[in-house]
């Protein structure tokens, strides 16, 4: 579904595939980091997110992430598949592992984030 | 660790329908009368076992453990000392053993006055002035010393929501502060581990309840400005609470009161050398200074002329943190060992850790270089020299390395802020010799992994199991028969 | 002394370090620091000294005929029990960590989890908790987290002390508050329960209650289910050889203390939190759980997992702090429950049900004394006393060196004179009738 160029990063690695119904996932980058997924923890429908609050959690066996939000808005739909196989996050973490969907309340919000470019910088910088 | 390769059943897997173990006979079942709407309606499915499948089963399950009496076992922060049989014994016997917790005082005497002398010795080993003995572990220790800063704040009618916490501390502070509604403010180490002072003093202020400091740290470094920083805090209005986990390394050598700080823990199960038993019980204890006394859980124990009672101080004690007394039958095992040392023999515990610890990170500074530049106390932090890393090995192989050749791993990956941490903590029991043989298999894994680094990645082999699939286990939680 | 190092070890480790005295080692430490004088003993004492300064205190605690238990039992510990719990390789391992050399460990609390969730009736179970008390509290904590409600409503059966410990782990906040079921006839009234419930986080229950009394549970949980609310059960597990299973009547997390399953009273401790829960809540259990799972070559194994939540890694985002449990205790509890079997654990509890009714009957028919309830009761009762209960105690004590039950006064005050009264499978016909005798004799 998403190209990694189409999307826009945060710097706690989600990503955010922007428009009126916003995707929400991990980035390859971070799925590689956290290892194998064990367990998902998602939002529920209706619920209204802020931006950079946490509102999911990932686990893998030895730890637990928090999810922050990357935009403000209410949750849409949650992927009820990576709750079940929580793998997709591993091997598909653009497609089928998305995590939720959500209508953003202030659109503008996605601009401040980094695109491609800037994110694989970011990855880069922070490896060092 | 001879057993027969097949046999890896549950004890419900060996239960045969109507075999028995024990029974009971007392005649007076026959008087039980409880209505049939209240009996549950299916019995529990548990193993139907004869005694000796049960004696059999359980002592098979013994040997496929390591142990301290078995192995080294050089955890680190965890002191695995020798457990003394003889505190065992002591612990079991009946007077103490069968004593119902809410025993009319006149019954407890001799329990009471254990619990009286245990508190004073080890008030004065810590240099301090009141203590508890309730706790039963210790995060649980954590968990009461906040609520005695809690008390203690309230008492004064000042509101303090902070807890400092530095980054290398134990995993327990900060989630004890979580729990208790506090918020936690991380401070980043010096590169020595040490705190950094400056940095200390940008974090603390009218909100600070409490700075939480293990001493020695968690890379086993006293902290020299320890004067310093109990004076910035407590010129911030604050308390400072040392985690008691690494007393090993001061034990009859310093008075941790001497240093400044307002209330620390302990562990009986680590510096008092009480069995772990696989995970459990220990037990723990808060020491204090006098002002934050009238805040100690109830019940404490109270001498009156020549009889020992329960003291259960005024409306400012926090209350009970554990049902009844604590965990009295581990206190039994602590206070054996006390008797068992005199003053200047509690200091040879320190000496002894602090030597053993040394020799061994001098024994393997080549192939395992120390985080520290410095002696350390207790326990020493190495990683795994450029060579080993180059080949792709890491800690987690030099763990499964060390199980095959019959040596307990050291705690790894921990401090976090150590990049691949080996954590050697040998305790003053370990002879010379044991710490030769120890460093001899740790050269021989540095060595073979090297020399074949896939040999390395499969240890352990010789062990009942291999690797095991953490990943499915907690994916598809099997938690039950 | 336990420290093996001669002189010579000593001087050749300190040369291998390189340091020309123990005192560089430690120079990280400020000298003004080092070796204070402390007021302790200056000569220790060899072994034979040691044991016979133990015994003497050992025996300064007298040993009387017992008949308190107010959610500590006396049992009979089988010798099979301890010759288990005494091996060298369950008594001086550590926290399973390194699975591989601890597949004895983490098998036996495997087994655990699986002889609680039998007893209890539900689907999951984790290691252990330091007791009881803790358990509940812990129960009562999840229940909030899952509900989002800060009300907590309890019956007033609950052991008094279990409160008194949940209230301490609450003690951060005054946004919780505590609603007690008024009690009728020593059970929670049920009348009472819909209102009360509104808003609830759970209800919390324990049966056999404090008072010995066994709680009706038919048709609670459909009340608290109406409600929003979670039940949170505690239960003997001793009595479930006989009682409804939590996990019969609906519970969403059952808890116990497991000192019943045959360990040593001590005093207080150590003991042995039991704390089963719904598969649903698997996430909220605190605390460590063992799961099965296969190693590389595809063979049964055993590691601790869904550790993710724990302290050591979560750090302040944990479910809680506690990182040990009493996996000793837990095992002593495992094995006292393969030796019975269900069939000797009915019988267990027969024989407590047999032993307490007995005692009831011979002790409410002496003149002035009654039984306070009528309902059905477990293995204690409440006795109403002529006179002063705590004054009767000490006196059949004084008298007869009999512990004749605990006068309920200071925790009960609404019930006058009364004393709660336990008899456990060890007490006879005989110690029972030389009970009733000297209660009769006191009076």
């Amino acid at each position: 579904m998403s190209k990694p160029e189409e999307l826009k990063y945060t710097k706690t690695h989600e990503y955010v595939h922007p428009g009126a119904e916003a995707v929400v996932g991990i980035s390859d980058h971070a799925q590689h980091e956290m290892g194998d997924v064990v367990f998902v923890e998602l939002p529920k429908v209706g619920q209204k997110l802020e931006k950079e609050k946490p509102c999911a959690v990932v686990e893998s066996v030895k730890s637990a992430f928090d999810i922050y939000s990357p935009v403000s808005g209410e949750v849409t739909a949650v992927n009820a598949a990576v709750t079940g196989e929580p793998a997709l996050l591993n091997q598909s973490p653009l497609e089928n592992g998305w995590l939720f969907k959500i209508k953003p309340s202030n659109p503008a919000e996605a601009d401040g984030l980094m695109d491609w470019n800037a994110y694989q910088e970011f990855v880069k910088q922070a490896a060092h | 660790m001879i057993c027969a390769a097949t046999d890896n059943q549950l004890s419900i897997e060996k239960s045969a329908p109507g075999r028995r173990g024990l029974h009971a006979k007392n005649p007076l079942r026959a008087r039980a009368d409880v209505p049939a709407n209240l009996r549950r309606k299916t019995a529990p499915r548990l193993p139907e076992l004869a005694e000796l499948d049960v004696m059999r089963h359980y002592t098979r399950l013994s040997r496929l453990n390591f142990s301290v009496d078995t192995h080294f076992y050089p955890l680190g922060s965890c002191t695995m000392k020798y457990n003394p049989r003889f505190n065992e014994a002591a612990a079991a016997l009946e007077g103490f053993a069968g004593l119902h917790p809410l025993a009319h005082d006149v019954c407890a005497q001799g329990t009471l006055e254990l619990l009286h002398d245990l508190s004073a010795r080890l008030t004065e080993l810590c240099g301090l002035d009141a203590i508890t003995l309730q706790p039963a572990a210790g995060a649980h220790s954590e968990f009461t010393g906040l609520l005695l800063a809690k008390a203690y704040f309230e008492n004064k009618g000042e509101t303090r929501t902070e807890i400092v916490v530095p980054d290398s501390a134990h995993g327990t502070n900060p989630a004890t502060a979580s729990m208790m509604g506090f918020t936690t403010v991380n401070i980043a180490s010096k590169p020595d581990g040490r705190l950094d002072v400056a940095e200390l003093k940008k974090h603390i202020g009218p909100k600070t309840a409490v700075l939480m400091l293990t001493v020695p740290n968690t890379l086993g470094i006293f902290e020299s400005n320890i004067e310093e920083i109990c004076r910035a805090v407590h010129e911030a209005g604050a308390l400072v609470y040392m985690d008691g986990a690494n007393l090993n390394a001061l034990i009859g050598m310093v008075k941790p009161g001497d240093l400044g700080i307002d209330m620390m823990h302990l562990n009986f199960h680590k510096t008092f050398s009480t069995p772990h038993g696989g995970g459990g019980p220990g037990a723990g204890a808060i020491v204090c200074r006098k002002h934050l006394a009238p805040f100690l859980p109830v019940p404490t124990v109270k001498k009156e002329g020549s009889r020992y009672v329960s003291d259960f101080g005024d409306a400012r004690s926090i209350g009970k943190v554990k049902a009844f007394f604590g965990n009295t039958g581990v206190l039994v095992k602590a206070y054996a060992y006390m008797l068992a040392h005199s003053a200047e023999e509690l200091g040879d515990i320190a000496r002894y850790s602090i030597i053993n610890a040394n020799y061994i990170r001098a024994l393997l500074k080549e192939m395992y270089p120390s985080y520290s530049s410095e002696y350390c106390m207790h326990e020493c932090v190495l990683t795994p020299g450029k060579d080993m890393l180059d080949k792709g090995l890491k800690t987690l192989d030099v763990a499964k390395g060390l199980i095959d050749r019959g040596f307990h791993a050291p705690t790894i990956y921990f401090p976090l802020i150590v990049h691949e941490a080996i954590m050697i903590e040998p305790t003053e029991t370990e002879s010379k010799e044991t710490l030769d043989q120890f460093a001899a298999a740790m050269k021989d894994v540095h060595d073979s992994g090297v020399a074949d680094p896939q040999a390395l990645k499969d240890a352990p082999v010789t062990l009942p199991v291999k690797r095991l699939d953490e990943v499915q286990a907690a994916r598809q939680p099997n938690l039950r028969w | 002394m336990y420290t093996p190092h001669t002189k010579k070890d000593r001087e050749e480790m300190l040369k291998t370090i390189g340091a020309s005295s123990f005192e560089e080692l430690v120079k990280q430490v400020p000298s003004k620091f080092l070796w204070p004088k402390f007021d302790l003993p200056q000569q220790s004492l060899d072994e034979s000294q040691a044991a016979a300064l133990l015994a003497g205190l050992a025996g300064k605690n007298c040993r009387p005929l017992n008949f308190v238990g107010a959610g500590a039992y006396e049992r009979y510990t089988p010798a099979a029990v301890g010759a288990i719990t005494s091996r060298t390789e369950f008594l001086t391992a550590y926290t399973p960590y390194q699975p591989e050399a601890s597949q004895g460990t983490l098998q036996a609390i495997y087994e655990f989890q699986s002889t609680v969730c039998a007893l209890y009736g539900m689907d999951c179970a984790n290691a252990s908790m330091y007791d009881g008390a803790s358990s509940f509290a812990e129960a009562v904590r999840a229940a909030v987290r899952v509900t989002g409600r800060k009300k907590i409503v309890y019956a007033a059966g609950v052991n008094p002390q279990y409160m008194d410990t949940l209230k301490t782990y609450f003690a951060h906040s005054a946004e919780y508050t505590y609603v007690k079921v008024p009690m009728k006839d020593g059970v929670m009234d049920r009348a009472a329960l819909p209102a009360l419930l509104e808003g609830a986080a759970c209800l919390a229950v324990q049966t056999p209650n404090f008072l010995g009394m066994i709680e009706d549970m038919a048709g609670v949980a459909d009340l608290t289910k109406a409600a929003g609310a979670l039940l949170v059960a505690a239960a003997d597990p001793v009595s479930l050889g006989l009682l409804a299973a939590p996990g019969e009547y609906g519970a969403d997390f059952a808890v116990g203390e497991g000192q019943s399953l045959g360990l040593p009273l001590a005093y207080g401790g150590p003991y042995l939190g039991l704390f089963s829960c719904k598969k649903e809540h698997v996430r909220q259990m605190p605390g460590r759980i063992c799961g099965l799972t296969k190693d590389k070559d595809g063979k049964r194994g055993f590691v601790l997992t869904l550790q993710a939540r724990e302290q050591h890694i979560r750090r302040d985002k944990a479910a809680s702090n506690i990182c040990s449990n009493e996996a000793l205790c837990a095992l002593a509890a495992t094995v006292y429950s393969a030796l019975y079997g269900p069939e000797g654990l009915k019988e267990l509890a027969e024989a407590n049900a047999g032993a307490a009714a007995f005692a009831a009957e011979r002790l409410s028919a002496i003149k002035g004394c009654s039984l306070k309830f009528k309902g059905p009761f477990f293995n204690e009762f409440v006795l109403g006393v002529p006179g002063s209960a705590a004054a009767l105690r000490e006196k059949v004590l004084a008298m007869k060196g009999i512990d004749i039950g605990l006068p309920l006064a200071p925790l009960y005050p609404e019930l006058g004179e009364t004393l709660l009264v336990c008899a456990t499978e060890t007490k006879t016909e005989a110690d029972i009738l030389k009970l009733e005798a000297a209660v009769k004799e006191a009076i």
